[in-house]
């Protein structure tokens, strides 16, 4: 495995669009949980699956920062026991602005975490407001300075577009203001209307007035075009980074290689299979007591979805599917497996060939989802 | 069996079906009755036995009929035999009805005690005492707590001018009054009248096909016997067969001996095809022939036309197969090839009515699992040439062009619709609106009134019903028939997709009307159709002349851009949703077009 991703299930605040796997912080086994992930790394290097040589690790939620400094203390200790940090080539943690305390930082900071990814997702008050976040536009200017006087340089934020009555005028003011802390990364999600969310609710209800297609690829199209001029380079659909700065272990997941998924609802892909733990918290705890994974599901990548895979995930990166490493690892050429169909998506202007790699157009990264269909059976 | 035996049992004999509204019970007091004379055990019952197709227990209506045997000793202690007739609960299956309940001597009325008598009821009462049915009512859902037994009493005799006096309170979920409606059959309902020793007619009422022994023939005896070895002949078709098996449903098959007067059950012949047993058509003996047939035989004509298209091309020839299965059970369904240049190959299949038509799509898809597209229903126009030649047209795209036709005829039908006074005024509205001319209105009694009209055919396939009884709060009851062709005014409309006109998109509608409906579907078009790789205009046209325009705009963004961590699958499901999505719709020359947009044209009313 190249990269772990370590599941964080607990907020103080649940945001209106998300469906992640979550739960509100009050009166949760909290300590227990942090013990379990403990468990569940202990066992699975008992199963014989190895650390060694593990390039990222990622903390993501819910909300890490949702931890006390205790707990956030106790967590990367027990990372420490199982992974040699300091051989990591980097270790991220997801973070709520306004949870951020300078206290908290300085946790993080002597535990081995080098990058941050705030989810600041927009600079505008109102819009704040009405996704159910609980910052306000002038935390994350506090949070990122005393992230940098505590010594994190590689900081990134999320930013979200297509909000409900969003305007472009909006999303414009919101790019400004996370570009002039002249970050290293960004990263920029457009509003997914998800079940069992409360936007999702209010949908059906008719009560929430999206922005409408084209108003969101106008944003995505701004998002993309600011990026490039302030030299951050999309080398994902949704990742913005100058050179250098790229999320190594989210390209991890763009490259198909393999990743430990830990924690509650986690999911992860080791020796050829993915698989997505337990979701409820009891559930994936007490699992463990028989000594086994807390995995609910697993299946087996054949050869066939292997290909699939790579490609309707490689093609989200700026620097697509090389013809070379296909065939490197499947023995079997680009055109051999997908010859016809990559020829009507380069006849649409959807994919071009360049330094040996198959990528997606300016057009293509706009209507990606055709594309990556066209490569599922 | 000897004569008099055959007439001891004949003594005891009770026909009966259940006449009740789509959700006032009727499926599961049917059930109650099986349960309760244990002609079915409450452990093999499943909800609604009698209803047999998936399709109509997921839809909770009767399509095909079905017959079943009971065995009930009564408190008198003799035993009797009854005969429990189902039978479907649509307009379209009117004729059907009919015969079923011509094969009967009582019928139940189930009447919902909250709800009261409702439309389809009413028809179906009518129908009842047209064949001079015994009719007891039934007051069900009588443990609802809106139930008001009385008011609904009133309303029985008021609207039917029936005796409620003794209509029995039931609830059929709870198995209230299972054994006093028993009772009441067995004292009310005449036993079937009818000699055994006369020559044999027996009513068909339905039949299906068996793969092996090919077509089982549900039959009412009225008069003789019938038995193995008999050669019979169908009266109207004159077709002759040696009888196979005689029987009965019980629900389940049950062999007999000889079915006589009274009874109800079904024989086999090795007949092969469904098209010579024909429902409402009497059964003789062919040595021994009746002179005269049963009344009321109609033979049933498809009404309603469409194209079906496999959305897979590669698909034909199993729809082929699908169509010539469903055929042997369905003397109604006709088909023949033909070719869209939008679809490709595909059939012209005539249906009764457009609920017989949802039904064979549904099932094609279903049970054959082939997608389909279903064009615009039509009727047949009768078209003069200038030069005076005469075509039907039963497909809006075969129409000649507009200065080669002299004139165009269309089907009219005479359309009675029963309502309680204070609908008048909406239906007579709805009937204009459908082009509707006003024939006669009589009053039935103080309350309801007898509405008559003329209405083109092609109005009211489509959703007619359905926006009647919406207008008059389920209260009307409707029946039609046809009553020959009239010249009108009529126009074809053309669609163009992308300055391409698809032939499958094609309608006839009324000069008069022309302009708003053509207005109306291009921007229906436009939000059926998903948005497209580039702009598409959608175009209508009479001739050569465009009457309305609309676009469909080019694709904005369509990309996953959201943060789903490592969860690949879910991804991966996302997109095969997607492209499953994209199967079921149509390429017409470089536009994709869902299923629905086809039948676009006739929705328009719901607007």
């Amino acid at each position: 495995m190249r990269g772990m991703y370590i599941h964080i299930p607990f907020c103080h605040q649940i945001c209106h669009y998300c469906d992640f796997n979550k739960v509100f912080f009050k009166n949760q086994p909290v300590d227990e949980y942090i013990e379990s992930i403990g468990n569940e790394l202990a066992i699975m290097a008992n199963e014989g699956h190895s650390f060694n040589g593990l390039e990222t690790v990622f903390l993501g939620g819910g909300t890490p920062t949702s931890l006390s400094e205790r707990q956030l203390d106790r967590l990367l200790e027990i990372i420490h026991q199982h992974v040699n940090v300091r051989e990591l080539r980097e270790f991220s943690t997801e973070a709520n602005p306004d949870e951020l305390t300078r206290g908290k930082l300085s946790v993080l900071k002597s535990g081995g975490v080098g990058r941050l990814s705030i989810g600041v997702q927009s600079f505008d008050e109102q819009l704040l407001k009405r996704i159910g976040r609980t910052h306000s536009a002038e935390t994350p200017a506090r949070v990122i300075r005393a992230a940098r006087e505590i010594g994190f340089d590689n900081i990134s934020i999320d930013l979200i577009y297509g909000l409900p009555e969003q305007t472009v005028k909006q999303w414009k003011e919101t790019l400004d203001k996370a570009l002039s802390f002249e970050l290293p990364h960004y990263s920029g999600y457009s509003l997914i209307v998800e079940p069992k969310t409360v936007f999702y609710n209010l949908m059906n209800k008719g009560r929430l007035p999206l922005p409408g297609e084209d108003i969101e690829a106008e944003m995505f199209s701004m998002l993309m075009d600011r990026m490039a001029e302030a030299g951050r380079r999309q080398y994902e659909i949704s990742n913005f980074a100058l050179p250098g700065n790229e999320s190594i272990h989210n390209l991890i997941y763009w490259d198909n290689d393999e990743y430990a998924g830990i924690g509650a609802g986690a999911h992860g892909y080791l020796k050829g299979r993915r698989y997505a733990n337990f979701g409820p918290l009891r559930k994936y705890m007490d699992s463990m007591g028989s000594g086994l994974r807390p995995v609910m599901e697993t299946n087996e990548v054949t050869i066939t979805e292997a290909m699939e895979e790579e490609m309707f995930l490689g093609l989200r990166k700026s620097e697509g599917v090389s013809l070379h490493s296909f065939e490197s690892k499947f023995g079997k050429t680009l055109t051999e497996v997908y010859g016809v169909v990559l020829e009507e998506l380069s006849g649409k202007g959807l994919i071009s060939e360049s330094e040996g790699s198959i990528k997606l157009t300016r057009k293509g990264v706009f209507r990606g989802n055709e594309v990556f269909q066209q490569f599922l059976k | 069996m000897n004569h008099d035996e055959r007439l001891a049992r004949q003594k005891n004999i009770r026909n009966f079906s259940i006449i009740a509204h789509i959700d006032h019970g009727k499926s599961t007091l049917a059930d109650r009755l099986l349960e309760k004379t244990e002609t079915v055990s409450s452990r093999e019952m499943k909800s609604q036995t009698l209803d047999s197709m998936d399709l109509e227990r997921e839809r909770g209506i009767t399509i095909k009929l079905n017959a079943v045997q009971l065995s009930y000793t009564a408190k008198n202690g003799e035993e009797y035999t009854f005969h429990l007739i189902d039978t479907p609960g649509h307009v379209d299956f009117t004729y059907e009805v009919s015969r079923s309940l011509a094969a009967c001597e009582g019928a139940l009325l189930v009447v919902d005690a909250a709800q009261g008598i409702e439309a389809q009821t009413l028809a179906n009462v009518y129908l009842a005492l047209d064949n001079d049915l015994e009719i007891l009512p039934i007051i069900n859902k009588i443990d609802l707590p809106a139930a008001d037994p009385d008011k609904v009493k009133q309303e029985i005799e008021d609207v039917i001018g029936l005796d409620a006096s003794e209509a029995v309170h039931a609830s059929a979920k709870s198995g209230i009054g299972i054994e006093e409606i028993l009772e009441q059959i067995v004292e009310k309902v005449p036993a079937p009248t009818g000699d055994p020793q006369a020559p044999l007619k027996a009513l068909i009422f339905d039949s299906h096909y068996d793969q092996y022994k090919g077509v089982i023939v549900n039959i009412r005896i009225v008069e003789g016997t019938v038995k193995p070895g008999d050669k019979i002949r169908m009266m109207a078709t004159g077709k002759e067969f040696e009888v196979i098996e005689t029987g009965v449903f019980t629900p389940n098959i049950s062999m007999r001996d000889e079915l006589s007067v009274g009874d109800v059950g079904f024989l086999s012949a090795a007949i092969k095809n469904v098209g010579d047993t024909r429902v409402g058509d009497t059964i003789t003996n062919a040595k021994n022939p009746a002179s005269e047939p049963l009344p009321g035989y109609r033979r049933l004509n498809p009404m309603v036309f469409c194209g079906l298209y496999p959305i897979d091309s590669s698909k034909y020839v199993d729809l082929r197969e699908a169509l010539e299965k469903l055929e042997l059970n369905d003397s109604a369904l006709e088909y023949e090839a033909e070719t869209s240049q939008a679809l490709g190959f595909g059939y012209r299949c005539g249906f009764l009515g457009l609920l017989h038509m949802e039904i064979i799509q549904e099932r094609i898809e279903r049970e054959f699992k082939i997608d389909l597209i279903t064009t615009a229903p039509s009727v047949i126009y009768n078209v003069v040439t200038t030069d005076g030649k005469e075509l039907k047209v039963d497909n809006p795209s075969m129409m000649p062009d507009a200065q080669k036709i002299d004139h165009v005829e269309e089907p009219y039908v005479k359309a009675s619709i029963m309502v309680p006074n204070d609908y008048v005024g909406s239906v007579m509205e709805l009937c204009q609106q459908k082009r509707g001319n006003f024939k006669t209105m009589d009053y039935l009694d103080a309350s309801r009134v007898n509405i008559i009209y003329e209405l083109p055919l092609a109005e009211i396939v489509y959703d007619f019903f359905d926006q009647l009884k919406s207008s008059t709060k389920g209260y009307a009851s409707f029946d039609y028939e046809l009553i020959g062709y009239k010249t009108s005014k009529l126009v074809k409309m053309d669609i163009l997709l992308n300055g391409e006109q698809v032939d499958a998109l094609s309608f006839i509608v009324h000069r008069d009307f022309s302009y708003e409906r053509g207005k109306a579907i291009v921007e229906k078009l436009k939000n059926l159709i998903p948005r497209q790789q580039f702009e598409v205009p959608v175009q209508a046209a009479i001739g050569q002349k465009i009457v309305a325009r609309s676009t469909i705009k080019s694709i904005g963004k369509n990309v996953l851009a959201k943060c789903y961590g490592g969860d690949i699958s879910r991804k991966r499901k996302l997109l095969e949703k997607q492209k499953e999505g994209k199967k079921r719709m149509k390429q017409v020359g470089s536009v994709e077009v869902p299923q629905e947009a086809f039948m676009a044209v006739l929705k328009m009313d719901e607007d």
